[in-house]
């Protein structure tokens, strides 16, 4: 019978019995086990046949068949695991570039892994030094207007806290907060802005703050009473007890009744000091078109948090919440508002709300942030797994060695998972590391970031470091320890050659691929971002910005300041505006031509007649304002060719242009000069119609060009002259191109992302094609021996091992260079007017980079066996 | 250890492994006493008489020639030691005692 030969009782039951019989009984039962099957397959057919196998198997499960387990005791263990790290530690050294390998690459990976670990760390910290923090609740508000969107809001109404407070049962305590109290205080004649917010008696209640001085219980009582936090009370008094003293804001004198601890950095609510609510006098609306402040809709100003009592189910305080909107809102003509409460825990990572009290981090960035850790990880482990197996011919030995010298296959997992787990505690040394210049990085990007994270190491994120490490060890270690341990001794001693290591090759290429697909998208977009972005700061502005520094007056008179700067001798030259241009901010105004009835919007700034020649603008036509007397009336006007074209102004002809008459601001201005086109806005917006009027006293800033030479001292003399004028503000002062460069910034923020993530990806790359050459390499050695023996030259051989890797990283190359080119072309510089073309040079430069690396590895490889003696390989055989 | 007592399904396991002289493995076990009790005899039962069996010491085992059959397994031959045939000397010694005490005429009565 055909079926006979082909038919197999099923597998799986087969290991099941292998594994649990005993192996003296084993062989004889699977005999009976087989007979009966043969007999069943013939008489009552395959599914019955395996089925009554699959029965058999599991009844045979008998005490006396069964396999005792075997428990090594503690001793032997102890003595392993010492045997294991000694051994895992020559390893290591014995290759020493193995371990580098794939330590860098591990490392590097896990410094995102340590610092998604320090983010979540932080935001789940938040708020922790509060005592009721579990049974805290923020009522926030959702405001829906009729027919229209809804919005959430972080605050809520004033009234809402009255008729929780009043109404609801089971709340413990209950705060009233409202924000924009501050300004600047006045102290004896000294002037310091501090902000803060208004906070009713139960503040301390519900925020277990502590208070240096005051009592908790009435410092917010009295109306006008002011609580500090230590670092506001310093800034104001010094080391004088503030305690009692009076603070002037306007015109009202405020008391101090307590001084807080400064609030800890992971706090969601941040102030400086607070003020009794008590100050504000309901019957008096503060703001004048705020309306009514106790009106269930002015919901914008006002914070309220509630601790509730142990015993009150937050379900119900929710429904009481509902039964107050249903009635308050029924009287609601525009818009609904319904208050609902919103547990503190929640409040650092969630969904972004209108009127936020402190740094809200948006969910979906931890998540990316995580994610984006997790694939990092998870390809640099692939990578670490790949090349222990990679090195099985060597390894393999050793195992079979340790085998023959009795070593359990428990034994050979123990010894492999050590040696990851050891690379992985190394690797986390050097992650650290990583992790530290990365926080800073990672700080720097946005503002934002630093206010919301504080990212210090504390013994629980040094815990939480080694147990990822751990992890990642065990992880990585655990495929090749199940290969290595189930490898036969026998087999391998004989012949190691004849392993079958990497079942799915093409698997692995396409892997390689991707990898090397990823790291070339990446670090082509690096270069390209870089160039585009030094192409930002040189780009030809139509103007000059070399050596310019401007320097904000912040409403200080600038004549004798700029008498004062002309006199000193680096100072080439002085001008005055109301706006820096090329840095983003417009100003602008509406403007006519003859047609009355047609108007246009045109950017504009005001400058003295020092501006244009000390910026260096290029005039096509006419000449540059002349100096007028501070009252004279304003009668002339220099424009752009953009203004002429959109006017129709002299045919576009400038000369033609000199002598029309423009009305700004109601005024009838002569165009008195045409200015080739410049740069006013960014880069990302075309030109558009720009305009200077003449002023003599702009005010607002002042340009003063210097020499280059010996800049420190001009910068010292000028910070003097500042302090002269205006003794409470610093000097706000900045290079020209200081600032271009500033505007620019985010673009800078983004290529360092995307260079970090290439740098990343190509490291774990690199890993990959290392593993998969080594593997290679070390089963080809005698072949390659054996051509060399029948005379293959050196540079032939290096072309036939290395063409399989050429071939895919050209694959790669060629998905990832069209890719980058297009989404350059067609999405990120779609975005700016004026950018330079991408050129050739920079889609290749990357493929150079990543390719010169991959050479290096493979060729470096090849070379170590192309040139091994072939006598010394073969002898071997 | 039940000491040398045999429960009646190992005595005609016994019998059975006696009867097949050199050629006693478990699967024709199984199938001689099917034929012989005219009842269905359970693989797992038998394997596990002849395990008991085998630790009183009735019975000794020893590993065959592989073969093609039975997916290139040994078949486990069974054969009796001397205290197996003892023992099954004295049950039979036991059983004609009692059956010689039996008047004829009783037995033919029922």
């Amino acid at each position: 019978m055909k079926n006979k030969k082909t038919t197999q009782p099923p597998k799986w039951a087969t290991r099941l019995l292998a594994w649990y019989c005993r192996p003296e009984l084993l062989e004889d039962l699977q005999g009976d086990l087989n007979e009966f099957f043969d007999r069943n397959l013939e008489t009552r057919g395959t599914f019955v046949a395996r089925l009554i196998y699959i029965i058999d198997v599991l009844k045979f499960a008998r005490s006396y068949t069964v396999r005792k387990p075997v428990f090594s005791n503690p001793l032997d263990q102890k003595m392993m695991l010492a045997s294991y790290i000694k051994t895992s530690g020559r390893s290591l050294r014995r290759n020493k570039l193995f371990s580098v390998i794939n330590i860098v690459g591990l490392a590097a990976s896990m410094s995102v892994g340590l610092l998604v670990i320090a983010v979540v760390s932080d935001l789940t910290s938040y708020d922790s030094t509060l005592k009721n923090r579990d049974r805290m609740f923020r009522i926030i508000s959702t405001l829906q207007f009729t027919g229209g969107p809804s919005m959430k809001l972080a605050s809520t109404s004033w009234k809402a806290g009255k008729l929780i407070r009043e109404e609801i049962p089971g709340v413990e305590s209950l705060v009233i907060l409202r924000n924009g109290f501050g300004g600047d205080a006045k102290i004896d004649g000294n002037t310091v802005p501090v902000g803060g917010l208004y906070a009713d008696e139960r503040f301390f209640d519900v925020f277990s703050f502590p208070l240096v001085s005051g009592v908790a219980a009435t410092a917010l009582k009295q109306p006008h009473s002011l609580v500090l936090t230590q670092t506001t009370a310093e800034k104001l008094f010094g080391h004088a007890d503030p305690m009692g003293k009076l603070v002037k804001f306007d015109t009202v004198n405020y008391t101090v009744t307590g001084v807080l601890q400064d609030l800890p950095k992971l706090s969601h609510i941040r102030f400086e000091m607070l003020v009794s609510l008590s100050s504000i006098d309901l019957a008096r609306p503060l703001i004048p078109s705020d309306g009514d402040n106790m009106d269930w809709g002015n919901a914008f100003s006002n914070y309220v948090y509630v601790v509730l009592a142990k015993n009150t189910d937050p379900a119900t305080f929710t429904a009481a919440l509902n039964r107050i909107n249903d009635r308050e809102n029924a009287s609601m003509k525009n818009n609904k508002i319904a208050v609902s409460p919103q547990p503190l825990k929640n409040i650092p990572v969630g969904k972004q709300m209108a009127n936020e009290i402190g740094p809200v981090v948006p969910v979906v960035t931890v998540y990316a942030l995580a994610g984006l850790a997790l694939v990092i990880i998870l390809s640099a482990c692939f990578n670490y797994t790949n090349l222990s197996i990679a090195r099985s011919l060597k390894r393999s030995r050793e195992v079979g060695i340790r085998k023959v010298m009795g070593a359990a296959r428990a034994q050979v997992v123990g010894q492999f998972i050590t040696e990851s787990v050891i690379i992985s505690l190394l690797s986390l040394f050097f992650a650290i590391f990583i992790f530290f210049v990365l926080r800073g990085q990672f700080l720097s990007f946005l503002p934002q970031l630093t206010s919301a994270f504080s990212l210090e190491l504390s013994p629980r994120i040094l815990g939480l470091f080694i147990a990822l490490a751990i992890a990642i060890g065990v992880f990585a270690g655990l495929l090749p320890a199940v290969f290595y341990s189930k490898i036969n001794a026998v087999q391998v001693l004989k012949d190691a050659a004849s392993l079958k290591v990497f079942r799915h090759l093409s698997l692995r290429k396409v892997l390689v691929v991707i990898q090397y697909t990823l790291s070339l998208i990446f670090i082509t977009a690096t270069v390209i971002g870089f160039n585009q972005y030094k192409g930002f700061l040189r780009f030809d502005l139509g103007f000059k910005t070399e050596n310019i520094l401007n320097i904000k007056m912040l409403g200080n008179k600038d004549e004798v300041f700029i008498k004062q700067l002309s006199a000193l001798p680096a100072v080439k030259g002085v001008s005055r505006s109301i706006l820096v241009s090329s840095l983003g901010s417009l100003y602008g105004s509406k403007m006519k031509y003859n047609d009355p009835a047609d108007s246009a919007e045109v950017d504009l700034n005001h400058i003295d007649e020092n501006y244009l020649p000390l910026h260096e603008y290029s005039f096509l036509a006419g000449r540059n304002f002349r100096h007028q007397p501070k009252d004279a009336p304003e009668s002339e006007i220099i424009v752009n060719q953009q203004l002429l074209r959109r006017f129709h102004i002299g045919h576009d002809n400038p000369q033609k242009a000199i002598g029309e008459t423009i009305t700004a601001s109601g005024k009838k201005l002569v165009i008195v000069g045409v200015l080739k086109d410049f740069h006013y806005a960014t880069l990302e917006s075309p030109i558009d119609p720009t305009a200077f009027r003449y002023s003599a006293d702009p005010g607002v800033y002042v340009n003063v060009k210097i020499s280059a030479a010996n800049l420190p001292a001009t910068m010292t003399s000028i910070a003097t002259l500042w302090k002269q004028l205006d003794k409470v503000h610093p000097l706000d002062a900045n290079f020209y191109d200081d600032q271009i460069e500033q505007a620019y910034s985010y673009v800078s923020v983004m290529l360092k992302i995307i260079g970090f993530f290439a740098l990343l990806a190509i490291c774990i790359s690199s890993l990959g094609l290392f593993g998969m050459v080594i593997y290679t390499m070390e089963k080809r050695v005698k072949e390659v021996s054996i051509r060399k023996v029948l005379g293959a030259g050196n540079g032939m051989l290096m072309y036939l091992l290395s063409k399989g890797f050429l071939f895919l990283l050209l694959l790669s190359a060629l998905i990832a260079l069209p890719l980058t080119w297009l989404f350059f072309e067609r999405v990120v510089l779609a975005n700016f007017a004026y950018h330079q073309p991408i050129r050739f040079r920079e889609l290749f430069t990357g493929l150079f980079i990543v390719g010169g690396i991959a050479f290096l590895m493979i060729g470096v490889h090849t070379l170590k066996i192309v040139r091994a003696n072939p006598a010394t390989v073969l002898k071997n055989e | 250890m039940k000491g040398t007592h045999l429960g009646e399904f190992e005595e005609l396991v016994l019998l059975t492994i006696a009867s097949l002289v050199n050629n006693a493995y478990s699967v024709v076990i199984c199938d001689e006493l099917s034929k012989h009790a005219d009842r269905t005899v359970k693989l797992g039962v038998v394997h596990a008489v002849l395990n008991r069996l085998e630790e009183k010491g009735l019975v000794k085992s020893q590993l065959g020639e592989a073969t093609a059959t039975r997916g290139g397994k040994r078949k486990r031959f069974y054969f009796l030691t001397g205290a197996g045939k003892a023992s099954l000397v004295r049950a039979k010694e036991i059983r004609d005692q009692l059956w010689q005490k039996i008047p004829n005429l009783t037995l033919k009565r029922i």
